[in-house]
């Protein structure tokens, strides 16, 4: 299969740079996969498991949280807010995530700010367990 | 002659412990810059892949439904000013802020609609509480400990406040690290992505070497947006801002360190420099004092013989 340059990038620096035959991830709207020669594409990238399939065929799994993924003449660009490579994950972590997110909902009388930032929190800690799992 | 020995002695002892404190200050400074230098390289990709991904779509943009893509009408501009918390850092802060009154200057045309200022560094916040203007937020005071959680939310305050129509344009102005020895400031339009597509073509004529070289093939080739341009925008945008003031941030502190580094350098040798004057006219003067006593002498020895 062909492969096209992809590179991904947050703020932490550049992720990922080079090849592939495919990336997947979860946009707004749904899953979506990239295979080489896609035509200029841009949409933004919700909270879910991502994959990229490299040249040889291994795949590499990750999470990957809002963000942005464009396609230029035959770049992909993936740039997200938060993209970390499976093995990257700290299980323990976000299982304490999930669990302090969860004990924040049970509670009565949040703001609506307040609610919304609990809901994303635990909606992090969910996608990476996900992954990890 | 023994008063004026006292006096410059003084005066190298003076100059002496300030050489000190500068010395220190430079050390601390290279060891921050070190640490400041690495996160900006480590976001720096990052920070070129927006901007140039941004800079494409508002190119090959034709679809002009989002409000953040549509020209803006409102003549009201907002600028996110980085600046540094302290000071005794060479020209670092008053450079950037000249740089923004120039900009400034330059958009507003005729009948000025004044502007909005999102200072970030207590010395923006002091200098635009001087010169008495609005400031949308003074949360953000210390640039030292914004990280990016606290971009996102400016990010997500600055959207709110333009689509509730306060400002029609976002820029943004911080020090470029271009080297240890170079910073510039710059300022870079922010919203709405059609500014980005002006800026680039006047960006070409007056300093190629800032876009990058990379950018001369115009993309005019359409862009799908799934589900639809307005959508993706409305989740885009706010993630693109936080990473572009992420960036800016990231390197207005290491240049504001650098610069504070340069400067202290400079002190520190003028300092040497100065000791090494001082000691010579202080010897002079001791050696002055002693051809004296001694002419004394030898004219009293003679007086007795």
């Amino acid at each position: 299969m062909s492969s096209f340059p992809l590179r991904i990038g947050t703020p932490d620096g550049l992720l990922f740079e080079g090849d592939a035959e495919r990336i997947v991830c979860r946009t707004i709207t749904g899953d979506l996969a990239i295979l080489a020669g896609h035509c200029n594409y841009c949409t933004a990238i919700g909270m879910g498991e991502a994959h990229i399939v490299l040249e040889d065929g291994t795949t590499r799994y990750a999470a990957c949280i809002g963000g942005m993924l464009s396609v230029m003449n035959g770049t992909c660009r993936v740039l997200a807010t938060t993209w970390e490579w499976k093995e990257d994950i700290d299980k323990n972590r976000a299982e304490a995530a999930k669990k302090r997110a969860e004990e924040r909902l049970a509670r009565q009388g949040l703001t609506d700010q307040e609610y919304a930032n609990a809901t994303a929190k635990l909606q992090r800690a969910l996608v990476r367990l996900s992954v990890k799992q | 002659m023994a008063a004026n020995m006292k006096a410059v002695k003084l005066r190298i002892k003076s100059v002496q412990s300030t050489m000190q404190i500068t010395k220190a200050m430079e050390l601390v400074a290279s060891s921050k810059l070190r640490r400041a230098k690495e996160r900006s390289d480590e976001c720096r990709p990052y920070f070129r892949e927006l901007h140039q991904t941004l800079v494409d779509i508002a190119e090959g943009n034709t679809d002009f439904s989002s409000v953040y893509a549509k020209p803006s009408s409102n003549e009201r501009w907002c600028y996110v000013v980085i600046a540094g918390d302290r000071g005794l850092a060479g020209g670092y802060n008053s450079n950037i802020f000249k740089k923004l009154e120039a900009a400034a200057g330059q958009n507003a045309s005729g009948e000025a609609a004044g502007y909005v200022v999102l200072p970030i560094g207590k010395k923006a916040v002091e200098y635009f509480q001087r010169r008495k203007v609005e400031i949308l937020t003074e949360d953000f005071a210390t640039v030292a400990d914004i990280s990016v959680a606290d971009c996102f939310e400016i990010a997500r305050l600055l959207c709110k406040e333009y689509r509730e129509g306060r400002f029609g344009h976002i820029e943004l102005c911080y020090t470029e690290f271009v080297s240890m020895l170079s910073q510039r400031p710059e300022v870079y339009p922010m919203l709405p992505l059609t500014d980005l597509e002006d800026f680039k073509g006047g960006g070409q004529d007056s300093d190629s070497q800032a876009s990058g070289g990379a950018r001369k093939t115009p993309v005019r080739d359409l862009i799908l947006y799934e589900p639809d341009s307005s959508e993706v925008f409305n989740a885009i945008v706010p993630e693109y801002l936080g990473g572009f003031i992420y960036g800016g941030v990231c390197d207005a502190v290491a240049s504001e360190l650098a610069a504070r580094r340069n400067a202290m350098e400079a002190a520190t040798s003028n300092a040497e420099e100065m000791i090494e004057k001082l000691n010579l006219s202080y010897n002079r003067a001791r050696q002055s004092s002693i051809t004296t006593e001694l002419t004394e002498i030898v004219a009293g020895a003679e007086g007795v013989g």
